[in-house]
């Protein structure tokens, strides 16, 4: 036995241990950097505005004067086209996984799902423009009344846009479920449906529903395309013929705008990011749980 | 009592299976004549034609791997969900070819449980794991007294009476096993095939398992594949040798353990096997 060789294996271990905490030590470094630069920057906002008109103020127009910070026009807009998006995606995400998991050949599954990645990986201007030219045309020949710019449209891309991530991610989920599950189902006389419906889905949920909440942060974070097709109008009025923006939208017409650093309109884009950040960081916490409740765990 | 979705007559009609059953007195509940069963082109189940007797058990021996699971599960169309599975014969249920273009495999499976052989409870409450499969099937009758008689069959009843409501994947493997069987006895099936089913099973559970198999033949037909040889003798009437696909021999137990014709039979149940 050379004792000296199995000291340093230990080393060598000890070395890698520590590497991996670095590396998950700097995520979370980038982490707390990230929202306390976010508070850090949204603190002369608040002196200038008060943070219950911030909230609860239903004019937005930080850009012209007189300015008014209020940002519910912007938590208005984003909710349209959460809502608009998710009304898009998640029946049409949820009937495609079960296809591609329950009834779709395995030749016609290597066709689908590759096709749902490279959707995935369009880049979102893209879908943007494909709003503004092909999508807002057919509203229009709708109804005539549809803005050039609306709610509705970016909402439909937006549920193209994260229609691939839940048709993958529940895909993956449905069939994650162990096999031996549906063979128990169906041995007591299940059809195929019942089986589906009443033990395969409910075994899934827990990923079926993780796979909702990625989308609705995507939903809630999506810039280019809804920038691009529902315009820059702050609107509290939910039609979703009419021009919206949303808070991303708005922090990224600051951010290529010409507004001088160290103004409140400045600082309004870190007050924003903030709020954003902890809608998100509440709907993930949310849905975690109502998971823990009501999933049904398998092993 | 269980009100269900089948319609008796749909399998009383049709010929009468011709015999293969060692004991031409008895009635066949199910028959196999020359089933063939291939994963895509390997032969798994080589022509093997036998008839199950009504209320009796029947035992299935062999080797791993020599197709016991597959002809098994041939009996409730099971390999159905195997795409690479294809059977030629016929298996015949009171007469009646299972495999026949008109013949619902839901309603097959209703007439036909089974058993695995990995315990696979629901990810639900041990209640609702028993009464899944009569509630979907438009079950009538008093749903507690179903659960409350299926468990006691299954001999867990004293185990789980307090805790019904709770998660079923709490349970032991021994435990789960037992639960799937009492998800299986809740159906009132009149066939029930078990692959294995004391393989997670202590001895004093697959006793329990064995006593109610005897207990329950009044009103059951069982199948049963095992690999233990004393189960086998103990508790079956007739015993089935598979070897490499093929039935090499089937018989009453007694004689297939105490004086079987074949001497590979007489090799595998003494144990000098390969
Ligand atoms: N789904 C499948 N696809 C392809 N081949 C399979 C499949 N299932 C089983 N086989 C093959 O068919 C043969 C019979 O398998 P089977 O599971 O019926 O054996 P068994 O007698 O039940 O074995 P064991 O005692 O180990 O359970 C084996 O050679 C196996 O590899
Ligand atoms: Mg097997």
């Amino acid at each position: 036995m050379n004792i000296l060789a199995q000291k340093k294996s230990r080393w060598l271990e000890g070395g890698i241990h520590g590497f991996l905490f670095f590396c998950a030590f700097l995520s979370i470094l980038t982490t707390v950097t990230i929202v306390v630069s976010l508070v850090w920057e949204s603190i002369p906002f608040f002196f200038e505005v008060a943070p219950l008109d911030f909230l609860l103020g239903t004019t937005w127009q930080p850009l012209i004067v007189p300015r008014e910070y209020g940002v519910l026009p912007l938590v208005v807009g984003t909710l349209q086209i959460v809502v608009g998006s998710a009304l898009v995606a998640i029946p049409i995400g949820v009937c495609c996984a079960i296809y591609l998991s329950e009834y779709a050949s395995p030749r016609m599954r290597k066709i689908v799902k590759p096709t749902l990645e490279v959707l995935a990986g369009i880049p979102t201007i893209v879908y943007g423009y494909f709003a503004l030219t092909a999508i807002t045309p057919v509203l229009k020949s709708i109804y005539s009344g549809t803005e050039t710019y609306n709610a509705a449209s970016a909402s439909i891309v937006v549920g193209i846009m994260i229609l691939p991530m839940i048709a993958s991610l529940c895909d993956d989920a449905l069939r994650a479920v162990p096999g031996s599950l549906r063979q128990g189902a169906m041995a007591l006389g299940a059809t195929r449906f019942e089986a589906l419906t009443r033990v395969i889905f409910p075994a899934a949920l827990s990923g079926i529903t993780a796979s909702f909440v990625l989308a609705f942060s995507r939903a809630v974070g999506e810039t280019m395309a809804v920038s691009i097709a529902a315009g820059a109008t702050p609107s509290m009025s939910f039609l979703p013929t009419e021009s919206i923006q949303t808070m991303t939208a708005f922090i990224v017409q600051v951010s290529m705008g010409d507004t001088p650093r160290g103004t409140p309109e400045y600082h309004a884009i870190f007050a924003v990011g903030m709020l954003l950040f902890l809608i998100t960081l509440g709907i993930n916490m949310v849905a975690h749980r109502v998971l823990r409740k009501y999933r049904e765990v398998y092993e | 009592m269980t009100q269900m979705k089948i319609q008796p007559n749909k399998f009383n009609q049709g010929s009468e299976p011709e015999k293969e059953a060692p004991d031409p007195r008895q009635d066949s509940a199910l028959s196999a004549e020359h089933v063939t069963i291939r994963y895509g082109n390997t032969v798994a189940v080589d022509d093997v034609g036998l008839a199950f007797a009504a209320n009796q058990i029947t035992a299935i021996i062999g080797p791993s791997g020599c197709g016991k699971s597959t002809f098994l599960r041939a009996f409730n169309r099971m390999n159905d969900f195997i795409p690479s599975a294809s059977l030629e014969g016929a298996i015949r249920f009171q007469g009646i070819d299972i495999y026949d273009p008109a013949v619902d495999p839901v309603e097959v499976r209703l007439r036909i449980g089974m058993v695995f052989q990995k315990p696979n409870p629901f990810p639900k409450t041990i209640y609702k794991n028993v009464a899944w499969g009569p509630q979907i099937n438009g079950f009538k009758g008093d749903l507690d007294e179903l659960v409350e008689n299926s468990l006691r069959s299954a001999a867990i009843w004293d185990e789980v009476k307090d805790r019904l409501h709770k998660s079923a994947l709490g349970l032991s493997g021994g435990q789960q096993q037992r639960l799937c069987i009492a998800r299986t006895l809740a159906m009132q099936s009149e066939v029930i095939l078990m692959d294995e089913p004391c393989s997670a099973l202590d001895p004093l559970s697959t006793g329990r398992v064995e006593d109610l198999m005897l207990e329950l033949k009044q009103n059951h037909t069982f199948v049963i594949v095992t690999h233990n040889m004393q189960q086998a003798s103990r508790a079956s009437d007739y015993t089935a040798f598979m070897e490499a696909g093929k039935l090499v021999e089937f018989d009453h137990t007694e004689k297939m353990f105490q004086n079987p014709s074949n001497q590979r039979t007489e090799d595998y149940v003494s144990g000098r096997f390969g």
